[in-house]
Order: C-alpha cells, then structure tokens, then sequence
C-alpha cells in the first residue's frame, strides 16, 4: 500500500493546549465576579430589592423552583419557541433553497427578504395582537417573525455557494431533479445552513422573551413582567440567569456538536497539510 | 511497470464481480463548433471539430489551455450544448448528460459530507439499486483501485492519489462506455501519476471502454493514448494527429517516447507563436 495508509485513523479534535488553565482561569473570573457583586450588593449602597446579591438570587430561584413556576414556565415558552422554529424550519429552508437557485425568485422575494431581515422582529408584535389578539397564535408569529428570515438568508447563502464542480460531478453521475437538491445542494450547504439555523435560533429567543414581557399567562417573560410589578429584582434576575442557561445549553447540546461534526467531515479540523 | 500494473490493479475484482461490465462505444464528432457569447463580443472556443472515436479506442486531447479541449469534454458529458453539430454517443445524439459517459475532473470532486463508500455508491443511487447491491459493488470497486480497508473514511483523510482512485471507482460504479477525463492527474506528483497511469491503463485493456483524456502534458498523452488530437488556442481547433504505435506499456522515460513528445511540442510552439501573433 502506499504511504499514505497511515491517515486512516479517525480524525481526532485536539483540545487547546492547555487547557486546564483555560478552566482555572476562568472558574476564578466567575468566583470574582459572584464575589464583588455579593459585597456590592451588602455595601448598602442600594437597596436589596432593586440590586440584590447573588444570594439573594439564587434563594428566589428556589422559591420559584419549590413553587413550581419556573418548570412550568420553561414549559410554556419551550413550546412555543419549539412550534414558532419548526414552522420556519418548514418556510425558510425550502424558500432559502428557492431564493438561492431560481433567478426571478431571488430578484423578486429575495430582496423582500433582506428588507424584512432588518426589521427587529418585535415590531411585528402590535400588528400580531391586532390580528390576532393576545393568543399564542399572535406570539408564535413574532418568533417566527425573528428566526425565519435567518434561516432563509443561510440557506441561499449556502446554496449560492455550493461549488459548481459538485453539481457537474452529479449530474453527470445521474442526480437530477430533487435528488440533487436533498442529495448535493443541501448537504454541499450545510455549513452556511447551519449557520443560519443557529443565527434564527438566537433570534426566535429573543423575540419570544420580548414578546411575553406583554402577555399575561406564565412563560419565562412573564415571570421577568411580575418580578418588576412586585419590585422583585432578584426574581427578574433569577429568571435572566435561567433564560442565559437555556440560551447558552442549547447552544452546547445542539449547534456546537452539530458543527463541529460538520467541521471534522468537511476536514477543517485535521491539522494535516498534504 | 509490469510489477507496478500487477502490484496496483486487480483487475479479477473486477471480472468477479461485474461480469457483464459495459465495453466502449463509439463517439462520432460532427462539426461541433462552441461559441461564448459576451455582451459585445463573441469568443470561438471551438472551431468545428470532427472526427471518429472507435469504441473502445483512448484518445487523448492535448492542448494548452483556453483551447477549447475542457469544452469539448462537456459537451461530451452532456453538461453543455454545442453551438453548431453535435456528438452521436454509440450512435444516439447527445443532449444531456447519461450513465454511458462519465466525467472525472482534475478535482476529484468527491462530496465530503459521504464517506468513501457513499460517494462510490451516489450514481448507484440515482438508479435505485438495493442497499445490498450498492454496498457489494462499492466494496469490489474500491478494492479493485486497492482502498479496502477506507470504505468509512472521510474524504479529507485520503491523499490526493486516492481521491483520484474513489473518484474513478465511483465513475466506474455506473458503469459507463464512455470515461471523459479531464486532467484528471494535473495536481498529482509525478510518482503517484505514474501509478495512477498504469491502473487507468490496465482498467481501461481490462473493460474495453472508450476513454477521451483531457490533458496539457505531452508525455502524458504519449503514454496512454491511441491517437493523440493536439489542439491549439484562440480559437480552439486541431493542429495534429498522432496515431500513437509504441507499444504498451510505455515507459515515460523511453528514447521514442520522448522524441515523440519533442515532435508535438515543436508543433505546439508554432501553432501557439501564430496564435499569439494574431490580435486577439
């Protein structure tokens, strides 16, 4: 065989030379700050309803934890999130697709579409509670408001750059209709595709945060809305540390993995040069 | 090079396992003519361009580049249309592209998000064939380009030399009459072009197919060619025919080889000098 068998092992991702002290370095930055705002907290400077310390904090999150709030409002707001980005997913990736290879749809839709990009999606909300009310219905549009556009726009842009040498090589293979759209094209686009899922991810969450400030029922906005009502600042602040950790661990549990799977098959992890 | 053909193709995988493999077809070239069209002006890529392909001949199209010769081979692959004539694949005119012709670039433009296996099984795919059946050929195709064993590696792990050998294996998965190749060894070093030769060579005396090879290397059209159509730039058309005689295997480095090669070249310098002489 040749020399070059010797690749044949799984490419491995190299974690950053070390990195324990990353790890250090960083539990005590968060150790200084919980630190200097406990004592800035105590200092009577303010007082403990509108600048509470972190344990302050964290006794409210069990208290709402205890009461049975919280589960259920990350229960409210994770459906609705979950149907207000599946209903995207379902729009934007076949209208990103169609942006992104028919001329006329791009020359028409597609400069629609970078218009509505650039409006926050929150503006949609009074014209949604117009509509429809203060229903979910009217909530789920403004989410879809905030991810659809992203979504799309990733989708054409991988699409726009899917290298014209895998589509030669497949057709002439025998791909054609829409086994070279599921087959090639959107694989080819995956990397730019999940940037845009990511990207409208982000987005939908703050729209819905933004949206359920004005709504009535339990969800995580709402609590952060009664948290004010009652001069509750540790409540609101209890509420923001969950939205961060929803944020943060959906983030790590889904799109870090999935590109950084995508990273290793397209080999931009591998650190050999040949 | 007999160790080296003997050592690099096992070409009873093959005979195993595709007893009925399709051998060559002839393609018939008719005044194929190819014009770029841009805004003001009109570029001739291809002036009309005919000529006879026997089925099963390996025919090489030597030229620098701009000269038309990558045009041809799309056209060929059904991935452009002639502006003027047209090319009969086994007699039948070509409008688009079809599992008798395959195409394999300098690129072996494997789709990275599939493994070795999947990409040789992709054409296999497009003809709706069984898990089983698709899995049974990729596995003999792969070890007839000797890549046993890199079935589920990922397409970035294999050296340039290998990309070309999973992008010929899923070429031949489809089993075509015709291989198109367009320079398909350009960005290989020089010992692994070799190796490459002799396998394309001992698949290609094995099958019979039709090969029409796309490169910019005298020698290297020298060494595998039947006949050799050497085109010149600006506008692209043909300057010589060579009926290549050596016999195989050839060596890159034999006396009449290489006086040959010094022949052609002579004849693309001028054809060259006096393209370049006229306003472009």
């Amino acid at each position: 065989m040749p020399a070059d068998s010797q690749k044949h092992s799984p490419p491995v991702e190299r974690s950053p030379a070390g990195s324990r002290t990353t790890w250090l370095r960083r539990a005590g930055f968060y150790l200084l700050l919980l630190l200097s705002w406990e004592l800035l907290a105590r200092s009577g400077l303010w007082p403990p309803w509108l600048f509470p310390g972190p344990s302050l904090v964290v006794e409210s999150l069990i208290s709402m934890l205890n009461k049975g709030l919280l589960l259920k409002a990350v229960a409210v707001s994770g459906q609705r999130i979950l149907i207000g980005y599946a209903i995207s997913l379902m729009i934007g990736v076949p209208l990103g697709l169609a942006i992104g290879r028919v001329r006329w749809i791009h020359e028409t839709l597609g400069s629609l579409v970078v218009g509505l990009q650039a409006l926050p999606s929150v503006c949609w909300l009074p014209l949604a509670i117009l509509w429809m009310g203060l229903s979910e219905r009217a909530i789920i549009f403004v989410v879809v408001m905030g991810a659809l556009f992203s979504i799309t726009l990733g989708v054409e842009s991988g699409v726009k750059n899917t290298p014209p040498l895998y589509l030669k090589a497949a057709r002439t293979l025998g791909a054609r209709g829409l086994a070279l759209y599921t087959q090639v094209i959107l694989p080819a686009a995956l990397p730019a595709v999940l940037a845009g899922l990511k990207q409208g991810w982000a987005f939908a969450w703050r729209s819905l945060m933004a949206g359920e400030l004005l709504f009535f029922s339990l969800s995580l906005g709402n609590l952060l809305q009664t948290g004010r009502d009652l001069n509750d600042a540790s409540q609101v602040m209890a509420v923001m540390l969950v939205i961060i950790l929803i944020g943060v661990s959906i983030d790590q549990m889904i799109f870090a993995p999935a590109e950084r799977q995508v990273r290793i098959r397209w080999g931009l992890y591998t650190r050999e040069t040949d | 090079m007999i160790l080296v053909l003997a050592d690099w193709l096992d070409c009873s995988a093959m005979n195993s396992t595709r007893p009925h493999s399709q051998s060559g077809i002839t393609l018939q070239f008719r005044g194929v003519t190819k014009t770029f069209y841009d805004r003001a002006r009109s570029v001739e890529a291809l002036q009309p361009f005919t000529t006879d392909v026997a089925a099963g001949e390996f025919v090489c199209l030597l030229g620098p580049s701009g000269c038309g010769k990558s045009t041809l081979l799309n056209i060929v692959a059904g991935l452009e249309l002639p502006t003027a004539g047209q090319v009969l694949a086994g007699g039948k005119p070509i409008t688009a592209p079809g599992s008798e012709r395959a195409l394999l670039f300098q690129e072996a433009a494997l789709f990275p998000w599939l493994d070795v296996q999947a990409n040789v099984e992709f054409g296999l795919r497009q003809q709706r064939r069984s898990a089983q059946e698709r899995a049974d050929m990729a596995r003999s195709l792969l070890a007839m380009v000797h890549l046993t064993g890199f079935e589920h590696s990922a397409v970035h792990q294999l050296s340039g030399g290998m990309r070309q050998r999973v992008a010929l294996a899923r070429a031949l998965a489809i089993d075509p009459a015709v291989i198109l190749m367009d320079e398909p060894f350009g960005a290989l070093d020089a010992i692994t072009r070799d190796r490459m030769h002799a396998e394309l060579e001992a698949i290609w005396s094995a099958t019979g197919k039709t090969i029409l090879f796309v490169t910019h290397n005298v020698r290297e059209a020298l060494a595998l060619g039947d006949r050799i159509l050497t085109f010149s730039p600006r506008p692209g058309r043909v300057v010589q025919e060579v009926r290549v005689t050596l016999p195989r295997p050839r060596s890159l480095e034999s006396h009449a080889l290489v006086d040959m090669a010094a022949q052609i070249l002579s004849v693309m310098r001028t054809a060259e000098a006096n393209a370049a002489a006229l306003p472009a």
